[in-house]
């Protein structure tokens, strides 16, 4: 009892998340300090900004009305090159890193080739789409092969990666089994693993094709070809209406694909 | 003190989990609900303090009746009925002090709570409660750092530092072993009788509820089969409850052990 | 059935006819699809410029080596602004996130009907818009500079954390929040005590994650005016300053190699 009466009386207070008292002050004071520098050093144009609250009502309201018909063939056109990019890289791309997320497997492949397949994913995940796209254009020239190699080579990182998580995950007895009836290595890969990975490659290539297109719409801005390119007009002629119409095209595609990839995925689990 | 008139509750699917139940519980009185599962003893219980809608009937709580409070009058009706859950029901991320007086909720203000600025008063209490059932020693530690049995005992002091009238207890018991159960139960009960509460407990273990509670409600398919003394639970009756099986081995191991642990 | 009859013997198929030959037809129509494609991608190839492609990498590649190293002085600047970008544009992304995620998350929304369809027409909205559009279009609202980055940054950062955080929010435990329902806790009390607690890890891993992730695109916001280092690419681009261009790059590949490191290591002393 004579613990319970020396507690009784004082106040009391929830244990601190961190328990060092001068780290936690440190790091409270340390975000305080960089809020404030981040802060100072930002210039902002206010002016300006307010000049342009008034444009950014119109763009609002341009969403209410907006304008597919004076530029359609530029629309039409830009889409249906983003569409052909995204079906052409998103096949491409998961056929090239099936092989690769195999060989980026630690359970499956070799050292060596482990090492090469994670370079790759590794050097593909760390540049973005953007900056690929820059370099393939100045390589390859405008157009939309540059577009459709960025997003390419973008994918194969992305899957590569996630599938060879799944394959070194997997249930290692099942995979034995197989090995042990005196299996090639072939026949062991496509009786073995690929039942066990199948949806989840499915799962993820179309979870990829919805990202490929919505990458596909901002390489038009360097030139790699889609929609961008009108969008960026569009925007650099004021032509708001014109460009909530493209807006909301992707917005719509993107909603569809998310749709029927919930559903097929629904459906391969 | 409690009183059910007629109490229906129909879930959307059609199944009627509750046919006009009426029920009296004196004040004090430690009452246990037994009957197979599916036969609506949880919504019985849930109904009492509305986390469930009652389709209809009514439910006084002393002179209060409080299928139709609105929801700040039901917020402080609540306040008066402790529950007690099956899995513990602890924020498991929250430390056991904070889960004992997240009980006082009812008590304070947002910002009084949310900052954990809890009046001196109830944190005494929680000290006291927490020394009680024996774990004041472990008021800092966070509560899924806990056993079964140590986070049951979190979830009474919860109940009861709500300063209630009625206990509401949803199988306490279900998830702990045998010993802890008996501990657990014998708990309840004490602390019951040393406040004078009533509380309903919702139990599947028929002679763990024989062994400790003064009266019994057999449920069957939402409507009540059997009401009175432990005693009275003879096979027929059990064979009305739950249905046709050998009943004597239950009762008779049920006097050995309540003699094994006197 | 897979067992098909031949000559009296009993043939075992993987698939019936009908089957496997619906099976071929997918397979058909998927490869003129993407022959299509193909097609069209090609018609819209310069092949002269592609077959001087191997010429015109490498001509690149020796003006860009060595990158111009002292060039790295001129950087301070804008790489403090590119963190700052993708720093504040999380913070503002995570205010908005949190009433969003609780208005789309089937348990906690005040209404199924009317709130829950517009704050999920929010998040996908912002979420299917890539940062560099929400650029884009803030540059020709409000101008081109380092706001506009933040702003395009939050706004497409707000769709992403509230999908995440309302998924969380949906998988909750829901007796604790009945326990503290029980107890006569208001509504706001519920949220602080049944609701936050459980989410709090998901909360803070949601965090750090899209930040690491607003690292890697406030990098290349200023390719469109937003501020940052990109401003600096662009403009090296546009001069076709290579070494400038090289050294920009490897900055950049180090800013996103750091930022993941620091995420998964937050992440890892979270979880």
């Amino acid at each position: 009892m004579s613990a319970l009466d020396t507690r009784i009386g004082k106040p009391w207070k929830k244990p601190p998340f961190v328990q060092r008292a001068w780290l936690r002050w440190a790091l409270i004071l340390g975000f305080a300090a960089y809020l404030v520098a981040a802060y100072m050093t930002i210039d902002v144009n206010w002016a300006r900004v307010y000049e342009g609250l008034e444009r950014g009502k119109q763009f609002v309201l341009a969403f209410t009305s907006p304008d597919f018909t004076s530029r359609s063939s530029d629309i039409w056109e830009g889409m249906i090159e983003s569409i052909i990019m995204t079906v052409a890289s998103s096949v491409v791309g998961i056929i090239i890193s099936i092989p690769i997320a195999l060989g980026a497997a630690r359970n499956i492949a070799p050292l060596p080739i482990y090492l090469i397949c994670r370079a790759i994913i590794a050097v593909s995940r760390a540049l973005q789409e953007i900056i690929v796209a820059i370099l393939l254009v100045a390589i390859f020239g405008f157009g939309p092969l540059a577009g459709f190699l960025t997003l390419s080579f973008a994918t194969i990182g992305f899957l590569s990666k996630l599938l060879a998580e799944d394959i070194e995950s997997m249930d290692r007895v099942q995979a034995e089994a197989i090995k042990a009836s005196g299996a090639k290595w072939t026949q062991w890969i496509n009786y073995g693993v690929q039942p066990q990975v199948m949806p989840r490659l499915i799962g993820l290539s179309i979870y990829r094709v919805d990202i490929n297109f919505r990458e596909s719409a901002i390489l038009g801005l360097v030139g790699a070809g889609g929609i961008g390119a009108t969008l960026n007009t569009a925007f650099d002629r004021y032509e708001y209406d014109t460009a909530a119409a493209i807006l909301l095209m992707i917005i719509l595609i993107v909603m569809a694909l998310e749709y029927i990839s919930g559903i097929i995925r629904e459906r391969v689990q | 003190m409690l009183r059910l008139e007629k109490l229906v509750k129909t879930y959307k699917t059609g199944d009627q989990a509750l046919k006009a139940v009426d029920l009296d519980v004196p004040e004090g009185q430690v009452l246990a609900l037994i009957g197979p599962s599916g036969a609506g003893k949880s919504t019985l219980i849930r109904c009492i303090n509305r986390l469930v809608e009652p389709t209809s009937g009514n439910v006084y709580l002393g002179d209060v009746e409080l299928t139709g409070l609105s929801s700040g009058a039901l917020r402080r009706e609540r306040r008066r009925m402790g529950m007690i859950f099956q899995e513990y029901a602890l924020v498991e991320r929250l430390t056991v002090m904070e889960n004992v007086l997240s009980g006082r909720l009812g008590y304070v203000g947002f910002w009084r709570s949310f900052l954990r600025r809890f009046p001196q008063s109830d944190v005494d209490e929680a000290f006291r409660l927490l020394d009680r059932v024996g774990l004041a020693h472990m008021a800092d530690k966070r509560a899924d750092e806990l056993s079964g049995g140590q986070r049951q005992r979190v979830g009474i002091c919860r109940a009861l530092i709500q300063d209630p009238a009625l206990l509401l207890v949803d199988e306490p018991t279900a998830s702990l072993d045998p010993k802890t159960s008996r501990q657990i139960m014998r708990l309840i009960c004490e602390l019951c009788k040393e406040r004078g509460l009533a509380a309903i407990i919702n139990i599947h273990d028929v002679a763990l509820a024989q062994m400790f509670v003064q009266r019994v409600i057999g449920l069957r398919f939402g409507a009540i089969e059997f009401d009175g003394l432990p005693e009275g639970l003879t096979p027929d009756v059990l064979t009305n409850i739950y249905g046709e099986e050998d009943w004597e081995a239950t009762i008779e191991k049920v006097d050995d052990d309540s003699e094994a642990a006197e | 059935m897979p067992v098909k009859d031949l000559k009296g013997q009993q043939v075992w198929q993987r698939r019936t006819s009908r089957e496997s030959l619906g099976h071929w037809v997918m397979w058909l129509i998927g490869v003129a699809i993407f022959a299509y494609c193909w097609q069209q991608i090609s018609e819209a190839t310069t092949w002269f410029f592609v077959w001087d492609a191997p010429r015109i990498a490498n001509d690149i590649w020796t003006r860009a080596t060595p990158p111009r190293w002292e060039y790295i002085t001129q950087l301070g600047k804008p790489i403090w602004d590119t963190l700052n970008i993708a720093t504040l544009g999380t913070f503002f992304a995570l205010i908005l996130a949190v009433p969003v995620a609780f208005l789309a998350a089937r348990n906690t929304t005040p209404s199924k009907f009317f709130i829950r369809p517009i704050a999920l027409l929010i998040i996908v909205s912002t979420r299917s818009i890539n940062s560099l559009i929400w650029a884009l279009l803030l540059i020709a609202i409000i101008g081109p500079g380092v706001f506009a980055g933040v702003i395009a940054i939050a706004i497409r950062s707000i769709g992403f954390c509230a999908k995440l955080l309302y998924e969380a929010i949906e998988e909750i435990d829901e007796t604790q929040v009945e326990a503290i329902t029980a107890t006569g806790a208001s509504r706001w009390q519920v949220m602080a005590y049944g609701i936050v607690p459980q989410i709090l890890p998901a909360f803070a891993g949601i965090a750090v994650f899209r930040w690491d992730i607003n690292i890697r695109e406030s990098t290349v916001l200023g390719l469109v005016g937003a501020g940052g280092i990109g401003l600096q690419l662009s403009s090296s681009l546009n001069v076709l300053a290579w070494p400038q261009v090289s050294l920009i790059l490897l900055v950049i590949l180090a800013a996103v190699v750091i930022s993941e490191w620091v995420s998964a290591k937050v992440r890892g002393a979270i979880i």
